[in-house]
């Protein structure tokens, strides 16, 4: 229950160091003091000791650290920059040592299961919306932590690791949130929105995911420009309606955080969704993609849940549909795209 | 029917009653409610940036929203010098606006003191009269009174004035968490938030809060209710402080807003209800009306701004349900509701017990025929609505301690940020909703009224709800053994409920079906000329008032018990 004295120089928290993490922590150690929390020893200790973290150069104001007491002990502001899939977990490794006076700004675009204990995906078929969690949601839903936000918008590691110009959207219902994590991160080359709709922002953030593994897709096949557009602007009409349906505003999905990020993601090589489509497209098959990817494309997953969640929403998503059908039931990728062809779209925007 | 529970006897925790933070500050009432008045007309034109030509702007408002008030819904309660004090403000204005070669601060000045007799004014009428002797008489006018009816109606015969048989304990049953809230509230600061569904709420739990042996609360009471001199006299006995639901300006609502926030820190156990007005659906209150529950949380920030930071400063917030098989009001709450719904309409206040009749035919009917109520006091929380244990301190859900000082804590120092405190009113509110689902007991009458309506529907799919209040009562009949089917599957779910703490029930619930079902027939809003359910000479059931027992029926909703039908 120690409640710390206030300093001039603030450490600041980064829980894991994946690509997305690493840049960020970059970025926050231009500024502040900056622990790192890393799960395996020797990367700890290589961060440590070389300034590195599995090869990529850290800025000289980072350690590292395998505790998480530590952790929260030092920082009174924690970013968790880790995968959907471990992050209930890591959350929960934490969760003991969380105050209320903590903030936490996590940059994760997935969705946690919040079923019952046996339960999984496989046997429940369908899922409402109080069984979804967005990454916020597992926050408050583990910890005791409650200024909670989510960091959202076109952030590609590697353009974000070069110092190319960029924006990020901070969100959450605490403006104290958004002006620290504005205050932290902004620089010449970094510009940082706010928006009170967080879960409209993780949505979109969610959601994207899905349109890039098509828009890979379409280019894998070689389908062209003309293609693309439709594929982002019908894209972005039905992440509008699975936004709405989930909780979130359609002034989100408009915003950097849906469209803007859906834009970069759907155009870029770098991106891990867009790599599982374009390969899907070249012939290879899910588990070999999943195989011999690094890190995790968090658009499969999505795929998984929201067609569950389908399941018990009254409406169509057909883009999401297909694609699960493309990644988990056989479906050729080029009948899933005569399907969406000949699907009737009367109206081209019916929600404004 | 009488049913086996506890009936304590709890002794006084303050037996002194110098040691009433109420008495303390009806002693100090004077220069409380000068604080109070200050620190509106502070709040005030913070929030108008001390600019003249905004405080002005405001000033005009409530003016002309004044001036429209006396004029189009006068209450015997207001005082005669109404149209005089806002004549009086509205030349002071004239006067500022017309003379001449003033500087801006000159202005500001003037506004300022208008500024300053309104926000007095209001303190002034805000401010409760609490008086020992009073309260003492009220209590036992209360108790006394309601027992001797209570007697006289059970036992029979000419001695039954004097029975001491029943008491009325036996009628209100009251349940939960009462001992914490003793050891709570004689630690540090108590705010009560009970549901509301009749005007017999502000009596009841008053008396329920002396039973406990608990100091007065304070309370917000509609100022509608002062209009009528007896009940003016038991609420200002009981600590009532007075809400004036036509006032919505700026100056009031700060100014009560401050009252509410001041008489917290100042040590006062407070009550709202936090539905604001009485549930006019019959639904468990689902959106609380957060202005005065925010004054909870702002009087605990300012309890760790001055370093108040054992429990002596700490603020718990405990829900507690009401139930009753009936309400006297239900036909012109429902219709209210039923006018309002889908559109926010200003309506003028309906009082059904607007007579003194009225009042004792109610009260007779009441005790005569067994019909129960039942209050359950919840598990406290703190304003954050974490729920605390026995010595105050506040859990998270692993049963860890945290310290809710934390909560308000920027850069290691309290601060003070409204944006935050507003989520953290809407949280709270959440929080406080889920609690009324969990405590609320579930009577037989809920039980069968619930049913009937939901096979109702159920045979009516087509029929939106409107056109299915709409249905003639002489078309609607339910076959005797499906009735019965549908209840036990609903009590069922209740059951399963109820062992995942998500509901309780009243000991009746335990009776045999049959014998359930017949009472909760009995007991469904029994003294209404037209009966929710009426059973028929086959057995069928049948209703004389479907939006009655549309009424009674939302007791349950909110628990997707729907979902069997």
């Amino acid at each position: 229950m120690d409640s710390k004295s206030s300093s001039k120089t603030k450490t600041v928290g980064v829980i894991g160091v994946g690509s997305f993490g690493t840049a960020i922590a970059n970025m926050l150690a231009s500024k502040n003091p900056v622990m790192v929390y890393a799960r395996k020893p020797e990367v700890v200790e290589e961060i440590n000791l070389q300034h590195t973290a599995q090869g990529k150069a850290l800025n000289e104001n980072i350690v590292a650290s395998l505790d998480p007491e530590e952790l929260c002990k030092t920082c009174d502001i924690l970013f968790f920059m880790v995968p959907s899939s471990g992050f209930q977990e890591v959350v929960r490794n934490f969760a003991p040592f969380l105050f209320p006076y903590h903030l936490i700004i996590h940059g994760t675009k997935g969705l946690c299961l919040n079923l019952k204990e046996g339960e999984t995906l496989d046997t429940v078929q369908k899922i409402g919306r109080n069984q979804l969690l967005t990454m916020s949601e597992v926050i408050l839903h583990e910890t005791v932590a409650v200024r909670v936000g989510c960091l959202a918008g076109p952030n590609l590691s590697k353009e974000l690791t070069l110092g190319q110009p960029a924006a990020t959207v901070i969100a959450s219902k605490y403006n104290e949130v958004i002006l620290e994590g504005q205050s932290l991160l902004r620089s010449e080359k970094f510009q940082v929105y706010g928006n009170s709709d967080i879960i409209g922002v993780e949505i979109s953030g969610v959601l994207k995911n899905i349109i890039a593994i098509a828009s890979g897709a379409l280019a894998g096949l070689g389908l062209g420009e003309n293609a693309k557009g439709l594929l982002i602007s019908r894209g972005m009409v039905e992440m509008i309606h699975l936004g709405n349906a989930l909780g979130g505003s359609i002034k989100s999905v408009m915003g950097l955080a849906g469209i803007g990020d859906l834009v970069a993601t759907c155009n870029s090589v770098h991106s891990r969704n867009f790599t599982v489509g374009y390969r899907l497209a070249k012939g290879d098959t899910l588990e070999q993609i999943m195989g011999d990817m690094e890190e995790v494309a968090e658009g499969i997953n999505t795929v998984r849940v929201m067609k569950a969640f389908l399941e018990t929403a009254e409406l169509r998503a057909p883009i999401t549909e297909n694609l699960y059908r493309v990644l988990f039931e056989d479906l050729e990728i080029e009948e899933a795209l005569q399907f969406l062809m000949k699907y009737p779209f009367n109206v081209d925007v019916d929600f404004v | 029917m009488e049913e086996k529970y506890i009936k304590h006897r709890y002794e006084p925790i303050h037996p002194s009653k110098e040691e009433w933070p109420v008495v303390k500050l009806a002693r100090e009432r004077k220069d409380f409610v000068k604080k109070v008045s200050g620190l509106a007309e502070e709040k005030v034109l913070s929030i108008t940036a001390h600019n003249p030509d905004i405080l002005k702007e405001e000033l005009e408002t409530t003016l002309y929203r004044e001036k429209l008030r006396i004029k189009q819904n006068p209450w015997v309660v207001d005082p005669d010098d109404e149209a005089t004090f806002w004549g009086d403000v509205k030349s002071a204005l004239v006067q500022i606006s017309t003379e001449g070669g003033k500087s801006k601060k000159e202005k500001l000045e003037g506004y300022k003191a208008i500024l300053n007799r309104i926000t007095s004014r209001y303190a002034e009428e805000i401010a409760s009269n609490f008086k020992h002797s009073h309260y003492k008489f009220t209590r036992s006018v209360v108790t006394f009174g309601f027992s001797r009816l209570l007697n006289a109606a059970r036992v029979k015969g000419f001695k039954s004035i004097f029975s001491n048989q029943y008491t009325l304990q036996d009628k209100i049953q009251i349940t939960g968490e009462t001992d914490q809230l003793r050891d709570l509230a004689s630690k540090g600061t108590v705010v009560m938030v009970p549901t509301h569904f009749s005007n017999l709420d502000s009596i009841l739990i008053g008396w329920v809060i002396s039973v406990l042996g608990l100091p007065p609360f304070i309370y917000g009471a509609g100022l509608n209710l002062f209009n009528i001199s007896i009940f003016a006299y038991f609420m200002n006995s009981l600590g009532a402080y007075k809400v004036d639901r036509r006032k919505k300006n700026l100056m009031y609502l700060e100014t009560l807003k401050t009252y509410s926030k001041e008489a917290i820190q100042f040590g006062c156990h407070s009550l709202f209800f936090p539905g604001g007005t009485r549930s006019r659906s019959g639904m468990i209150e689902s959106k609380l009306k957060l202005g005065l529950l925010s004054t909870a949380i702002e009087a605990q920030r300012a309890n760790f701004q001055n370093g108040l930071n054992d429990i002596g400063g700490k603020v718990f917030i405990v829900p507690v349900t009401i139930n009753y098989h009936f309400v006297l009001e239900a036909p012109s709450l429902i219709r209210d509701h039923l006018s309002i719904t889908g559109q926010e309409r200003y309506y003028q206040e309906n009082d059904e017990f607007s007579n003194s009749y009225k009042i004792s035919k109610f009260l007779i009917k009441f005790f005569t025929k067994g019909s129960d109520i039942s209050v359950s006091v919840g598990k406290a929380m703190d304003v954050l609505g974490n729920y605390v244990d026995k010595d105050g301190n506040s859990l998270d859900k692993k049963g860890r301690q945290i310290n809710t000082r934390d909560y308000f804590i920027t850069d290691g120092e309290v601060s003070v940020d409204h944006q935050r405190e507003e989520e953290y009113t809407y949280m709270l509110g959440k929080r406080i909703v889920e609690e009324f689902h969990k405590i609320n007991r579930v009577f037989n009458s809920h039980l069968v009224a619930f049913t009937a309506f939901e096979l109702i529907k159920k045979k009516n799919k087509k029929l939106d709800l409107f056109d299915l209040l709409r249905l003639p009562e002489e078309d609607i009949s339910i076959d005797f053994q499906e009735f019965k089917g549908a209840c036990e599957m609903v009590l069922k779910k209740i059951l399963e409920l109820k062992s995942q703490g998500l509901i309780n029930t009243a000991p009746h619930l335990s009776q045999p079906m049959d014998e359930l079902m017949k009472q909760g027939i009995e007991n469904v809003g029994m003294y209404h000329a037209k009966r929710p359910i009426v059973q028929g000479k086959s057995g069928d059931i049948g209703t004389d008032d479907m939006s009655l027992l549309y009424f009674y029926h939302n007791r349950l909703t909110g628990y997707g018990l729907e979902k069997l039908f």
